[in-house]
């Protein structure tokens, strides 16, 4: 039943639905692939074996008591380390946090339940999501499944991996600058960053409050939207939360179309530290746009050139706060409390011990940044340039549908090649920072492999903020029309684990 | 490291300095639930148990803000006769400290929800003092830390501490004033004066029972002197946690003693927050702030800015209640007492009750005199404030009815007073109980009134002689046989008109 792994969560849902399949069997050969390939890949943090089963087994009590079961009952999923679980420990990639166990489920933990999927356990990220390529965990890195001595995108490696080894169909990822997105593209998988607001933060362990959306990560763009409609909405325990109906995401992927959309490529997203065979798929795909009906349209965003600048002064800002509560007093690490230390010694040693580098890098990046006589420079600067970016975006968008660009410069990198270079890690996200900033949403699918390397490059769609349903409207014609051409989606061309 | 300064005589300071404060209130609003979550603000629960993932700060909780709080803050700014924003936002202030979940405190910073007022004081002798407002601001509290071991129950020495959580994030509203100059020698009646005036104020807003002495209204004292007839400000020194009236009082006295001991000795005033003790009224050196501390606000993402619509605030200002002043002054006037008598009525805390019991009928007078009299009495014996008493404002009504329209003299309101403190029911249920009814059968008085002018022959001759003084004793003698259940002056005229005399 090697098949089962391979179904999309659509197809899974109605077997499940139409009695074709159990959700146990479903789940029990997830359950098998994890067991036979996860040893090699690392995708998962935290494996709920008993958890996953049960769930799967209510589902198949409630399809045999003749309820009706939602759009995704019954289908396994890879949830990211970063939102809380009750029966799960939540680590967020970070030793600070080893072993906790929340008291409390975050909201989109609890409509996944609500919505009967089964989370089949946590996954792999940078520690607290800081990372492109989930080299900063605390426990260790991911491989990439086309090529398990590259990275998986970061920081939601696991996620990506996860979808891309058949451990899961579905996987949820959070995006600050790019987490859900370049994962994607780097793994021939299919990963949406949600509008600001549209998937609700509570219980999502926070980096960058104002960055920061959790958002669906899946094979096929049709999945991804269905594991969307599953988790967004207004919450009210989310302050920041829209509260205006979801975008219809399900609705605009069953019809998926480009033709008389005007797409817009923007000047800024390319040059220097664009890898060839990137640029060479990503023009293709434009060149298909066209094919497909769509109209070009050439766009000028100055102020995009500014956006790694400005997030690498916002995130740390935020996170230099967030990140304060980790103080061992309360819950996870502590470190060097041998009854004759001080409560600020015994934080001093738990921070020491239990943040990585990266971390502390930034919480000391943001710490300076928002400092008495920085702010203004620092922190103050970086929030008018957010300004001057929503602001390219309004404009771009009064010409434009929807945007496309590469999701990142590059493919896959070798695992440690950028480990010891922040600066190099950090372009990685050159294209999709602008998007959080902005607060709008954005899509990365898989629009083939480069020639020089073999690996898949990501293609970024742009969509305003509440028009998600643009992105995948746009993502279903794209993929539609690049499996017509291929004669079979990307995944197969992944060597076998 | 503790350098003994003289302090110099009050009167002496001021003939040198001119001082200048500023007072910063923190009120804790009576809110169901906490500013950002739903949890009890109720006190005396066990520890922590009143915490939920949002107030403890718990990774990926996010705080929501209470509409309540919000409104509270409004009407404090506008009985403060403050400018309400129409738009701000809540400002992430960065510190650690252990009884602070998330260590940082959801407060606001250069966006306050009200600015720019004042509140007129109105000092003992009558005289209005206006105290200009800065800003008032919406926060939340910190949890409480128990420190174990030491001797003083500060943290030095201690041996570890306890935390609760229970008021971590308790709505907080925090008043800060102008500078406040021109005071002078009436700088700690200024003060304190201005904290009693804010406490009633809040009470009357509704928003807070702003108890001092239970921590829902806490004062930190900004001091610094400057020369007579300079202008530029001296350094400050900050009193944190004065919390009572008296203490606010003694505390300003102490810090203008303290400062211009250091100033007379050709020292420097050291920019640091100071305790104060309640046992000496001494204030002592606390942390050094070495350098201004750097909290690194920034706007707070979890929330959405407030922009309280103008209609609303319209309704809220509607809504107000009289200014307590105002208030107080139109009452003195009703009255027709002096300031004088007005502020110990204050002082008892009897203004409402007295106000309750004119409406229930007795005129203020009357009420006047049961609520200082017999029941301050009561209530002083007893340690209860005035409205613990186990007598309602419409008892003492109907007491006062009762000797208006003569069925009880002076002496028998009393005991019905007595009586109904002691839980023996109502007034009517007591006179009936204890049989207190004035004699008026005037048959009886009379025959009472006959008998002790036969049985005090040589008296009554004096006052047929025209010495009506002497009344007194026959009135006595007849109270006696009624045992004191006569209307005295009714006894006076019997007996008058028995001897023929006109009164």
């Amino acid at each position: 039943m090697t098949d089962i792994i391979k179904l999309t969560a659509a197809e899974t849902a109605a077997r499940i639905a139409s009695g074709e399949l159990t959700a146990v069997e479903v789940t029990e050969a997830h359950l098998a692939r994890i067991e036979a390939v996860d040893e090699k890949v690392h995708a998962f943090l935290h494996v709920d074996r008993e958890g996953a089963l049960a769930q799967a087994r209510a589902v198949d009590a409630k399809r045999e008591r003749g309820e009706r079961l939602g759009p995704l009952a019954g289908v396994p999923l890879a949830l990211k380390d970063i939102f809380t679980t009750k029966d799960m420990p939540t680590t967020v990639g970070s030793k600070i946090l080893e072993g906790w166990l929340p008291p409390y489920d975050a909201t989109l933990t609890q409509r996944l339940r609500d919505a009967d999927v089964v989370i089949l356990g946590k996954t792999n990220m940078d520690e607290f999501a800081m990372g492109s390529s989930t080299e900063n965990s605390a426990y260790g890195p991911t491989g990439n499944p086309w090529d398990l001595t590259r990275i998986p995108g970061g920081s939601g490696g696991g996620s990506s991996a996860a979808l891309a080894s058949f451990q899961a169909p579905l996987a949820i990822g959070t995006d600050t600058g790019g987490s859900i997105r370049q994962p994607a593209a780097v793994t021939g998988t299919v990963g949406v960053k949600p509008t600001y607001g549209g998937v609700s933060r509570y219980g999502m362990v926070a980096f960058s409050s104002s960055l920061d959306q959790g958002g669906p990560c899946a094979r096929t763009v049709l999945d991804a939207a269905l594991l969307h409609e599953a988790i967004a909405g207004h919450d009210p325990l989310d302050s920041t939360s829209i509260d205006a109906p979801v975008p219809p995401v399900v609705e605009a992927a069953r019809s998926g179309s480009v033709a008389g959309m005007r797409v817009g490529v923007v000047k800024q997203f390319r040059g220097e530290g664009y890898q060839a065979g990137v640029l060479q798929r990503f023009d293709e795909s434009v060149e298909l746009l066209k094919e497909l009906g769509a109209e070009i349209v050439e766009l000028d965003c100055p102020s995009f050139d500014l956006a790694l600048s400005a997030y690498y002064l916002i995130a740390p800002s935020e996170c230099s706060s967030n990140l304060a509560r980790f103080d061992g007093l309360r819950y996870g690490q502590r470190t060097g409390d041998d009854g004759t230390r001080s409560a600020e010694d015994v934080t001093a040693l738990t921070r020491e011990a239990g943040f990585g580098d990266e971390v502390k890098r930034r919480i000391m990046l943001g710490t300076y940044a928002l400092s008495s006589g920085y702010y203004d420079a620092y922190y103050g600067s970086a929030q008018k340039v957010r300004t001057l970016i929503t602001r390219d975006f309004e404009k771009a968008f009064e010409q434009v549908d929807v945007i496309v660009s590469p999701t990142t410069p590059t493919t896959a990198f070798p695992i440690g090649e950028r480990a010891d270079d922040p600066m190099a890690m950090y372009l990685a996200d050159l294209c999709t920072i602008p998007t959080n900033l902005a607060g709008n949403s954005a899509m990365s699918l898989p629009c083939g492999l480069a020639p020089e390397d073999g690996l898949p490059v990501g293609l970024q769609i742009i969509a305003p903020a509440l028009k998600d349903d643009r992105l995948y409207k746009v993502g279903a014609a794209v993929e539609a029309a690049f499996l017509n051409r291929w004669g079979h989606p990307l995944l197969e061309e992944a060597p076998s684990l | 490291m503790t350098v003994i300064t003289e302090l110099v005589p009050f009167d002496e300071a001021l003939a040198t300095y001119d001082p200048v404060m500023g007072l910063e209130v923190h009120v804790e609003l009576g809110t169901r639930t906490k500013m950002f979550c739903g949890c009890s603000t109720e006190l005396g629960a066990d520890p922590n148990t009143q915490t939920c993932p949002v107030c403890l700060g718990l990774p990926g909780a996010l705080p929501v803000v209470n509409a309540i709080g919000v409104e509270s803050a409004i009407k404090i700014g506008l009985a403060l006769h403050c400018e309400i924003a129409e738009w701000c936002r809540f400002a992430r202030k960065n510190y650690f400290y252990p009884d602070m979940p998330k260590n940082f405190q959801t407060s606001q910073y250069d966006e306050p929800i009200a600015f720019n007022g004042y509140l007129d004081v109105q000092l003992e002798d009558g005289e209005v003092f206006r105290v200009e407002i800065e800003r008032a601001h919406m926060e939340e509290d910190t949890g409480k830390s128990t420190h174990v071991g030491g001797a003083t129950g500060r943290i030095h020495g201690a041996s570890h501490s306890l935390l609760d959580y229970n008021r971590a994030g308790i709505p907080l509203i925090e008043i800060v004033t102008k500078p406040i100059t021109g005071a002078g020698a009436r700088a700690p009646e200024v003060a304190k004066a201005y904290v009693a005036e804010l406490r009633e104020l809040i009470r009357a807003l509704g928003v807070s029972e702003a108890r001092m002495e239970m921590g829902q209204m806490r004062c930190d004292v900004n001091l610094s002197l400057r020369p007579n007839g300079t202008e530029k400000f001296g350094t400050r020194s900050e009193t944190k946690n004065v919390n009572s009236l008296r203490s606010v009082e003694r505390a300003v006295r102490y810090e203008i003693g303290r400062h211009a001991g250091v100033l007379d000795a050709g020292g420097t005033i050291i920019q640091e927050t100071r305790h104060f003790h309640e046992d000496d009224g001494s204030t002592t050196s606390g942390r050094v702030k070495e350098e201004a501390e750097d909290y690194r606000y920034f706007p707070e993402p979890d929330l959405v800015p407030v922009a309280p619509s103008r209609e609303w605030v319209e309704e809220l200002r509607a809504t107000l209640p009289e200014l307590p002043r105002v208030r107080r002054n139109r009452l003195r006037e009703e009255w027709g007492v002096t300031e004088l008598d007005m502020q110990s009525i204050l002082n008892a805390g009897a203004v409402d009750l007295i106000v309750a019991t004119t409406e229930a009928g007795a005129d203020s007078a009357s009420a006047r005199k049961w609520w200082l009299g017999e029941l301050a009495r009561s209530a002083n014996e007893s340690g209860r404030p005035l409205d613990a008493l186990p007598i309602t404002p419409a008892q003492v009504a109907r007491v006062s009815e009762l000797v208006a329209s003569g069925d009880l003299n002076d002496k028998l309101a009393r005991q019905v007073i007595e009586g109904v403190l002691a839980g023996e029911g109502d007034p009517d249920t007591v006179v009936e109980k204890r049989g207190l009814k004035v004699v008026s059968d005037e048959g009886a008085l009379g025959t009472a009134v006959d008998e002790a002018i036969a049985a005090n022959g040589a008296i009554a001759d004096k006052i047929r002689g025209g010495k009506v003084a002497a009344a007194g004793a026959l009135v006595g003698a007849v109270m006696k046989a009624t045992r004191g259940q006569a209307d005295a002056a009714r006894v006076r005229e019997l007996i008058l008109e028995r001897l023929g005399v006109e009164g």
